[in-house]
């Protein structure tokens, strides 16, 4: 195992003032986090860079798989080490470019980078003497000082010296916790789970409400949202799932309103318990999966309607994406194929035959008007279940004698 | 009753009929079910995929399982054939491959695909020049047995998967039945096989039960069609206690194989010895450093059928070379590809161990095949 440690870059975080401070410890905390099950881990922050110490090829693997999909890391290098001896730099040197040795014809240079001041060859001639020892190994190679396919950077430090080659694409993005904590609403599809990511991806931390519908909705419906919400711990956060029994309320207005209004007068409910929830748990905004046009509910004026019961900032980072591009990021963090399972959630099964697309608010006001909801909300409300994920899967012990 | 015949199959472990009974009793629902008992069932049959995938190093959806080891090697065949005779029609396999893949080559025979067989030494053991000549750009599928069952002799399969990737792109299927909880069986990327059988009543599971898997994504025709259980390509219920069964045998047989492969280790090379002894009497077909399970023999002159029940008739089971052809008289077709002396060719015999017998079984076997060879064959100058 020739790797010491693994470099970390920051991501956008690098170029936010005064902050800075905040965002590096946040970022350490979540790495700290999401590597729980191998802890401990020593991370070394510095101002520009963090550096994770590794003790064992086991941790190295893991992190080297996991560390792309935390936020607020723009690239990662696994980071190799050796004594301040040209022989046995150059060795080390070969070891880690072995790797793009099968690559074709690249273009390549060596950076140094010498804080060790009394090391004999100044970088230049650290450079040259590297680079004349390692091109007639790599026939594939050829210099190129800007913009190389394969830099070698080589740090001349005070106790030893460090290489690394590769550069591994991080997730980008803010560490999530730095932009403060919003109620995601997770109906089991494969656009909620998508908006639910790319506002973690800007820093904020997530909750996720569930509108559960029993016996309108099974429980493979509820499973299938505790997985998702399971699948999107694993950029870096724990999240809430709050469960609400909404049987109740979805009946009460099936006979209240219209057929062609419910959908927009149920849409309206669930964002009034979503906003009770929001409070309780001081969340700053609801995000949801909506997307223009993509089905009735989701048009200017049904947003307008829907919107209607509450200031809350309600964001909707997919309101102008297409669905193949929404189903491509799906794919890409594997929700996808969880959120195709078949079971009925709630928005499909009162489903109009012809819902309106452009509801009239008045109209909506006025059929609601004749029932009491309000009790109704704060019973759901109450009465909902809240589900902290990661989750230790339970079924496990349940299978471990049988298996 | 001394029970030396594992290789034709096994007395299931207990905790394994424990396994098979608890599921049938608590998760008989269909896995396909929607209500809560399917889904249970469903979540089972899911943990018990996992756990093979894991101890063969692949992914949970790469696991098929079947009724045993004879459909997952006709279903690897013909499947795979069906599935890339785009490509073309050239097969390799071995001579002393098990009939359910030699037969299943033979019907694709006759389909025009093209065979080649490889020939093994008298060890048992092909010729990577061999496979190296034969390998052709339009070669579709290498089946090479791990371990062959009459006589334990272990094929180089990693030297062969590695040329067998750089060559051309067949798919390299690896008949693991025997090897399976003996030896390390698992993929290993370009280093290894690209489909491996698995079968569950050798290593002290059950009859009926087996496993298909696949490094990578089953690129492969529907072997049985209908409701289209198991990714589409094995439809029919998926039987959830057969399947736990089979992971919890697998489990058993790879965390216990150190312990038991030493024992076999020893007792192979305690027979070795002992044979030995009998010198030109006892021809040894079963080379030392084959797999340690079996050891396959053959007394000059003598039928194998009179061995065994002289040898019963002492309470030590042990067969021919193989249970599935020992009812047909001609010769097997493992030994005529050996080349032996035709002095041994009708003598041979199979002792393979399994993880219930002891030193004692092995002591007991040595003392009456000595009383049962003066009995058959006289004074033997030892």
């Amino acid at each position: 195992m020739i790797f010491k440690e693994i470099l970390v870059r920051y991501g956008e975080l690098s170029t936010k003032g005064r902050n800075k401070k905040d965002f590096i410890s946040r970022l350490r905390d979540n790495v700290r986090y999401s590597f729980n099950d191998i802890a401990p881990l020593k991370i070394r922050a510095e101002r520009d860079r963090m550096f994770i110490e590794i003790e064992n090829k086991e941790k190295f693997a893991v992190l080297m798989d996991r560390l792309p999909n935390v936020f607020g890391i723009q690239s990662i290098s696994p980071v190799a080490s050796c004594e301040k001896d040209l022989d046995v730099m150059k060795a080390l040197a070969m070891e880690i470019l072995e790797d793009y040795r099968e690559r074709g014809d690249l273009t390549f240079k060596v950076e140094v980078h010498r804080t060790d001041k009394t090391f004999p060859l100044d970088t230049h001639e650290l450079q040259r003497e590297m680079g004349a020892a390692l091109l007639p190994n790599f026939p594939n190679f050829k210099v190129q000082v800007k913009n190389p396919d394969v830099a070698l950077r080589i740090e001349v430090r005070d106790d030893a010296i460090y290489m690394m080659a590769q550069v591994i694409q991080g997730a980008g993005g803010m560490p999530i916790g730095s932009n403060g904590r919003t109620l995601l609403m997770l109906s089991g599809g494969i656009d909620s789970p998508v908006a639910g990511y790319l506002m973690m991806k800007r820093g904020v931390r997530l909750d996720a409400i569930h509108f559960f519908s029993p016996p309108y909705t099974s429980d493979n419906a509820l499973q299938k949202v505790k997985e998702l919400a399971n699948e999107l711990t694993k950029f870096g956060a724990n999240i809430r799932l709050h469960v609400i029994p909404f049987t109740e309320l979805q009946v009460a207005v099936k006979d209240a309103v219209p057929d062609n209004m419910s959908m927009t007068s149920t849409r309206r409910m669930m964002m009034k318990v979503a906003d009770k929830v929001r409070e309780e748990i001081g969340a700053l905004g609801i995000v949801t999966g909506e997307s223009l046009g993509q089905v009735a509910s989701q048009t200017l004026e049904s947003l307008t309607a829907i919107n209607d019961v509450t200031n809350t900032p309600i964001l909707r980072p997919l309101i102008s994406a297409d669905k193949n591009d929404i189903i491509k990021i799906a794919k890409d963090i594997g929700t996808y194929e969880t959120s195709i399972q078949p079971f009925e959630d709630c928005c499909t099964i009162f489903t109009p035959s012809s819902p309106k697309t452009k509801p009239k608010l008045e109209k909506v006001l006025h059929f609601e008007s004749f029932t009491e909801f309000d009790d109704l909300i704060e019973r759901a409300v109450k009465n909902r279940e809240v589900h902290v994920f990661p989750q230790k899967e339970v079924k496990e012990d349940k299978f471990a004698d049988l298996l | 009753m001394i029970y030396l015949d594992n290789s034709a199959t096994t007395k299931p472990h207990e905790d394994v009929l424990k396994t098979f009974l608890a599921v049938n009793e608590q998760y008989f629902a269909n896995p396909a079910s929607i209500h809560r008992a399917g889904v249970e069932s469903n979540a089972l049959l899911t943990k018990a995929r996992e756990q093979l995938a894991n101890i063969l190093h692949t992914e949970e959806k790469n696991i098929l399982f079947t009724s045993g080891g004879t459909e997952s090697n006709n279903a690897a065949i013909f499947g795979l054939a069906k599935s890339s005779n785009f490509r073309g029609k050239h097969i390799i396999t071995t001579e002393i491959e098990h009939p359910s893949i030699l037969e299943a080559v033979k019907r694709l025979e006759e389909e025009g695909y093209e065979i080649d067989y490889l020939k093994v030494n008298k060890y048992g053991i092909i010729s990577l020049e061999e496979l190296k000549q034969k390998l052709r750009k339009d070669t579709i599928i290498v089946s090479i047995m791990h371990v062959n069952n009459e006589m334990g002799a272990i094929q180089p399969i990693k030297e062969a998967a590695q040329i067998i990737h750089k060559q051309c792109q067949a798919m390299f299927h690896v008949d693991a039945i025997q090897s399976f909880g003996k030896l390390p069986v698992l993929f290993e990327g370009d280093e290894g096989p690209d489909v491996i059988s698995v079968s569950g009543h050798k290593i002290h599971g059950l009859k009926g039960s087996g496993l298909l898997a696949f490094r990578k994504k089953p690129q492969l025709k529907a072997f049985i069609v209908g409701g289209g259980q198991e990714f589409g390509l094995r439809s029919g219920t998926v039987p959830v206690p057969q399947a736990a069964a089979l992971a919890k045998a697998a489990r058993l047989a790879v965390e216990n194989m150190p312990v038991h492969v030493q024992n076999y280790k020893k007792w192979s090379a305690e027979l070795h010895h002992f044979f030995e002894q009998f010198d030109q009497e006892v021809y040894i077909l079963s080379p030392k450093d084959g797999a340690p399970h079996i050891l396959s023999f053959s007394v000059k002159g003598l039928k194998g059928e009179i061995l065994i029940n002289a040898l019963q008739k002492r309470d030590i089971i042990v067969s021919t070379s193989s249970a599935c052809s020992s009812k047909q008289t001609k010769t097997s077709h493992v030994v005529e590809a050996l080349n032996i002396d035709s002095r041994y060719k009708n003598g041979v015999l199979r002792l393979s161990f399994g993880t219930n017998n002891t030193d004692e079984d092995i002591a007991a076997f040595k003392k009456q095949f000595s009383v049962v060879m003066k009995e058959l064959k006289g004074e033997i100058t030892q």
